[in-house]
């Protein structure tokens, strides 16, 4: 039944399920059986392996929760996964994409996301000027209509050419 | 709809037909009037979502799962009005039964948005039953398809009033929506929806799916339909199964993941590269194996029952030696192991196994299976490509795909941070143009010094190999007894030594010209290969000079021969003149040097020795000084994890190059030893395992951190050309060479390939035989490669001429979105100057509010379509636009409406401003003062467009 909301095998998604549980083996009832609403904390999703060095995970664990604050039921830990996986359509790897860049979740990318994306990248190693010239030039590269941020169609436009796109944005697991 | 209704009426009435009554018929009325009633209240939450049949579906679940009562009066009516339709009752009854129906209908409409709610715990266990338990009305469902498949039930007037209410336009329809859903089935997953709402949707999917599914086949096709989806319905499950267990039988997956969270996807790349080729060993191993060896080993002589199947007197001492196992002569020599081995008998066994023939054409299938594998990765991977590689997205890629997902290890991380801000300073720096190019004559001339040196290491090595062939083969005529253990593997070992260190020295080289990391490492890989195929075409000349020694040899050997057998027949004949078959040990039998398989024990022996050389590799320069660093760290002056030695990085270019050239031997090899493919599947088995667990344990991740996208094709490019380069040698011998006259299965023909000719001559019909020579005489060839020569021109003008319109329309594009964006700025800045003019935009304020709600979301929407319609590049978004906009306002506007629909402008005032004004306004503000910032409610975007 997941199997055909997600890009997994149903031995993968077990093992998900498995993963999930480890985070709080005391949280997580083996029998899911009558779907118990049992959501997980974000300082427990941000300590996975997968996650623990990735700059961006907060935002991709606001990003795939329910409220948007972090905390994930196992069905948005598997949406997670599953968005992240191999076999994801790059479509919905871009749309996801946007709305992990788009920090302050107004749907589009603006200046102060770029930079906050700029930074988390280099860990505050570049000055303010080099930051908001890279942004600057973000902006002029991707903006394809002029209005100086970038919406979710500048985004894909520009994020389908680019060749390593595909093979970055995947966590195997 | 109510036809609908009744279809499932009529299902259900073919199931219980037997229960119809006026009572219950009553009841049922009730029933509908307590939906009703239930349902009103829904209507104020309800939002029409248009789905009415799947809504009727929806309903009758969720009061079946929600209120047991309710679902059982819904049956019993539903029961009697199933009786109604056959005609059992009167017409009154009948006709209530159609009034419940329209009752129906109206508490279906208001109960729609159940199934887009989609109470779940209902639906969960309506689902459940509509699954697997038999419940009641699972049992009635399933009950009613077996019976639609089985016997048309009951009397034939049922089935007569079953099947009129639908017509043909409602089954079309319902067929459509069914694969509607099955499309949604099929896509669900790729839909950017939370978990949620997938899971509803689907579910609902489904549930639609399995109901009417049944229901569509109605009529003649009825039997055939449900057969039709049973069937489908299993292979789906069949194909689920199987991809389970494909993914299952994946070999290495959990170790790649791991090493690709450590290293970054580079690494991993070499890993699955080298999973890539076990597998491709793995078949070329089975052809081998099936259809040479084994045959061979189960049906074909014994060994010692001919000279070429026994260890010749002279070595038969020493036969059984490890020392001699080891260097695969004695008796790995005279084993299936080795062409020479094999026999020259038409067919062998009782299946009559044609063996020349098989092994022929496992050698040429090895070879063509190779390339068609090969070159289908290679399409494969071109296509996954984005094809993007412009550079007009520079920084933008930068910081949007430069970080990879994969990494989840501190180090790996921390390099990765190094990395990408290295990059982006470069590219700042870049940007800014101030990189003077200080001291490019030093430059240049450090470059040529480096290229020169390469060329001198290349030529060097080259030579050392020449000079150690050509000293082996004196060894060899003089007698190898003579010479210890590193004269006779003085060849391999000054191989794999040349391969140890001149990429180190190439490294050292390339650290002096000074490139970008990237370039370096294709230079760095470049240089490399050229060793590799210096070294293996020095290697392939000296052997083929020794195989026309051994040719000369061959035929001295045979004038012995003759002479040999007529003094054994000289000294028997006066005995027994009738017998001339004169037992001899086979083993006493002169014999020629059969170079083929000598061809093959040096390939055999050059893999295993470059096998050990890897191993050996691993263990002293990554595992011991690993050892080393980590524990003499403590009693060091310096510190050595950080110092000088540090702990070593993996090499992706050398290995990656080392497996390619391993596979060439491989395919140049195994047409000699029928083995190579098996030692090879071993080797890389091994290595494997061992690579995983050094990686692992002794390397560090790199400081540049490389994205591997782009170098997969690469890898395979190199592949293939190292594929083409091995197989031209061996073609070559096959073609051009006799075989030897007393070894392998071609020993007695002039040409290796007489093989085929010759079993076109036995085992086909003449007439083929005929065919097959016409075919094959060169007036017929010369204009069939004049045509394939003439089809790849035509091809590749074709790929150019789309290649350059594509350039075409990317520059097009490039243009018309400059267009737009200098359009879309002077438009923000009309706009912004009208909104500065407080007294016009006063006035219609408390207007443009009321209709603001209403219209967002239609000029959002607007907005959208005319981003995306422009993309595509076609003006359809003018009219939709225009209609949308205040139909005075239209020729107001100085501005086309593309450039409106582009940059969602602010909508409220654009559509209720007054003509008037506006075309006072423009002339009244000059567009060079655009920036001041006065309050803009309802433009949010305002402040950005006076950058």
């Amino acid at each position: 039944m997941v199997k055909d909301c997600t890009f997994f095998t149903r031995k993968e998604i077990l093992r998900l399920f498995y993963r999930y549980r480890d985070l709080a083996p005391q949280l997580v009832p083996l029998d899911y059986t009558d779907k118990p609403a049992v959501t997980l904390p974000y300082e427990l999703i941000a300590s996975m392996p997968e996650l623990k060095d990735n700059p961006f995970r907060q935002r991709i664990a606001e990003v795939f929760s329910e409220h948007g604050d972090g905390n994930m039921t196992l069905d948005n830990f598997l949406d997670m996964f599953s968005v992240l996986s191999e076999m994801a359509p790059r479509d919905l790897k871009a749309y996801y994409a946007f709305k992990i860049y788009d920090f302050n979740n107004d749907d589009y990318i603006c200046k102060s996301d770029l930079e906050k994306t700029v930074n988390k990248l280099t860990r505050n190693e570049l000055t303010p000027e080099e930051v908001s010239l890279v942004c600057e030039k973000v902006i002029y590269e991707a903006d394809v209509d002029n209005d100086g941020k970038l919406s979710l169609e500048d985004f894909q436009h520009m994020i389908i050419r680019a060749p390593d796109f595909l093979s970055t944005f995947h966590i195997r697991i | 709809m109510p036809k609908h209704e009744k279809s499932t009426e009529g299902n259900d009435g073919s199931g219980d037909n037997e229960e119809g009554s006026a009572a219950e018929n009553e009841e049922n009325v009730k029933g509908t009037d307590k939906g009703r009633k239930r349902a009103t209240p829904r209507t104020a939450r309800g939002h029409g979502r248009g789905r009415a049949r799947h809504g009727d579906e929806e309903n009758e679940d969720d009061e079946d799962g929600t209120r047991r009562a309710g679902h059982h009066r819904h049956r019993n009516r539903r029961r009697g009005r199933a009786a109604g339709n056959e005609g059992s009752d009167s017409d009154a009854e009948a006709a209530k039964a159609r009034k419940n129906q329209a009752n129906q209908k109206s508490k279906e409409d208001d109960e729609e948005e159940e199934d887009g709610k989609g109470g779940k715990s209902g639906k969960g266990k309506n689902e459940k039953k509509v699954d697997k338990k038999p419940d009641k009305k699972g049992k009635k469902e399933k009950a009613n398809k077996k019976k639609k498949d089985k016997k048309k039930s009951g009397s034939g007037s049922d089935s007569d009033s079953e099947e009129e209410p639908i017509t043909e336009e409602e089954l079309a329809k319902l067929k459509e929506e069914v694969e509607e859903k099955k499309k949604l089935i099929a896509t669900l997953r790729n839909k950017p929806w939370k978990m949620k709402k997938k899971l509803s949707v689907l579910k609902e999917a489904q549930l639609f799916v399995e109901k009417f599914e049944g229901a569509l086949g109605k009529g003649k096709g009825k039997k055939f339909y449900a057969y039709k989806v049973m069937m489908t319905k299993k292979w789906m499950k069949f194909q689920r199964d199987f991809e389970n267990f494909k993914t299952a039988c994946i070999p290495w997956e959990m170790k790649i993941k791991e090493i690709e969270s450590h290293f970054g996807s580079s690494v991993a790349s070499y890993f699955i590269f080298l999973r890539w080729m076990y597998g491709i060993n793995m078949i070329l191993f089975g052809l081998t194996f099936g259809l040479v060896m084994v045959p061979e080993a189960l049906m074909g002589k014994p060994y010692g029952s001919l000279p070429r199947k026994t260890v010749p007197r002279a070595e038969e001492a020493t036969a059984m030696n490890f020392a001699t196992l080891w260097d695969f002569s004695g008796f790995a020599q005279y084993s299936v192991l080795f062409y020479g081995y094999y026999n020259n008998q038409r067919t062998i066994g009782w299946l009559k196994f044609r063996m020349p023939l098989s092994y022929f054409l496992v050698g040429v299938g090895t070879i063509g299976y190779s390339f068609m594998i090969v070159i289908r990765t290679m399409a494969r991977n071109a296509n996954d490509d984005g094809g993007g590689d412009d550079t007009s997205f520079n920084f933008s890629w930068k910081m949007f795909t430069s970080w990879d997902y994969l990494i989840g290890n501190p180090e790996t991380a921390d390099n990765k941070f190094a990395s990408i801000t290295t990059s982006f300073k470069e590219a700042i720096v870049e940007e800014q143009e101030s990189r003077k190019e200080e001291n490019i004559h030093l430059t240049r001339f450090l470059r040529v010094l480096a290229n020169f040196l390469a060329l001198c290491t290349l030529a060097g090595s080259g030579y050392l190999i020449f000079f150690v062939v050509r000293r082996s083969q004196k060894f060899a005529l003089e007698g190898l007894e003579n010479y210890g253990w590193w004269e006779r593997n003085e060849v391999n070992m000054v191989m794999s030594l040349l391969g140890m260190f001149c990429p180190t020295l190439f490294d050292v080289i390339s650290s002096l010209e000074n490139y970008h990391p990237r370039i370096a490492l294709r230079w760095q890989l470049g240089r490399i290969f050229a060793l590799f195929l210096g070294n293996l075409y020095t290697f392939i000349i000296a052997l083929m000079d020794e195989i026309n020694l051994k040719l000369e040899e061959e035929k001295i050997v045979k004038y012995n021969m003759t002479i040999w057998e007529a003094s054994l027949y000289n000294g028997t004949i006066p005995e027994n003149s009738t017998a001339p078959p004169i037992q001899v040990d086979p083993a006493d039998v002169p014999r020629g040097p059969c170079w083929e398989t000598m061809v093959g024990q040096e390939f055999v022996r050059l893999t295993v020795s470059d096998t050990m050389t890897t191993y050996i590799t691993i263990l002293i320069g990554d595992f011991l000084r690993a050892v080393f660093v980590r524990f003499f760290n403590y009693c060091w002056c310096w510190d050595l994890e950080y110092g000088f030695p540090s702990y070593s990085e993996f090499d992706i270019s050398g290995n990656v190059l080392g497996l390619i050239f391993n596979q060439g031997m491989i395919w140049m090899g195994s047409f000699y030893a029928p083995c190579l493919p098996a030692i090879n599947v071993f080797r890389l088995h091994t290595s494997m395992y061992l690579q995983c667990w050094a990686v692992m344990c002794c390397n560090v991740p790199q400081e540049r951190v490389f994205k591997a996208s782009r170098s997969n094709n690469f890898y395979m490019a190199m592949l293939l050309f190292i594929l083409f380069l091995s197989t031209l040698p061996a073609v070559y011998t096959i073609v051009s060479i006799p075989p030897s006259f007393d070894c392998g299965p071609f020993s007695g023909k002039t040409r290796m390939f007489e093989v085929i000719s010759e079993t076109l001559e036995h085992d086909f019909p003449s007439w083929f035989g005929k065919v097959f020579g016409y075919a094959s005489n060169p007036g017929l060839i010369l204009p069939f490669i004049l045509l394939m020569v003439l089809s790849i021109y035509y091809l590749n003008a074709t790929s150019k001429s789309y290649k350059e319109a594509n350039l075409e329309l990317k520059k097009k594009l490039q243009s018309q979105a400059e267009e737009n964006k200098r359009r879309n700025k002077q438009k923000a800045q009309k706009s912004n100057e009208q909104e500065e003019n407080p007294f016009e935009t006063e006035p219609p304020k408390p207007k443009g509010g009321k209709q603001d709600e209403s219209t967002p979301n239609q000029d959002n929407k607007k907005g959208q379509d005319g981003n995306e319609s422009k993309k595509t590049g076609q003006p359809q978004e003018a009219s939709s636009s225009q209609v949308l906009q205040h139909p005075s306002l239209a020729p107001s506007s100085h501005y086309p409406p593309q450039s409106q629909a582009g940059n969602l402008p602010p909508p409220s005032i654009a559509v209720t401003r007054p003509p008037g004004p506006r075309r006072y306004g423009m002339p009244g503000y000059p567009p060079g003062n655009p920036c001041f910032p006065g309050p803009q409610p309802g433009m949010p975007r305002g402040p950005h467009n006076c950058r």
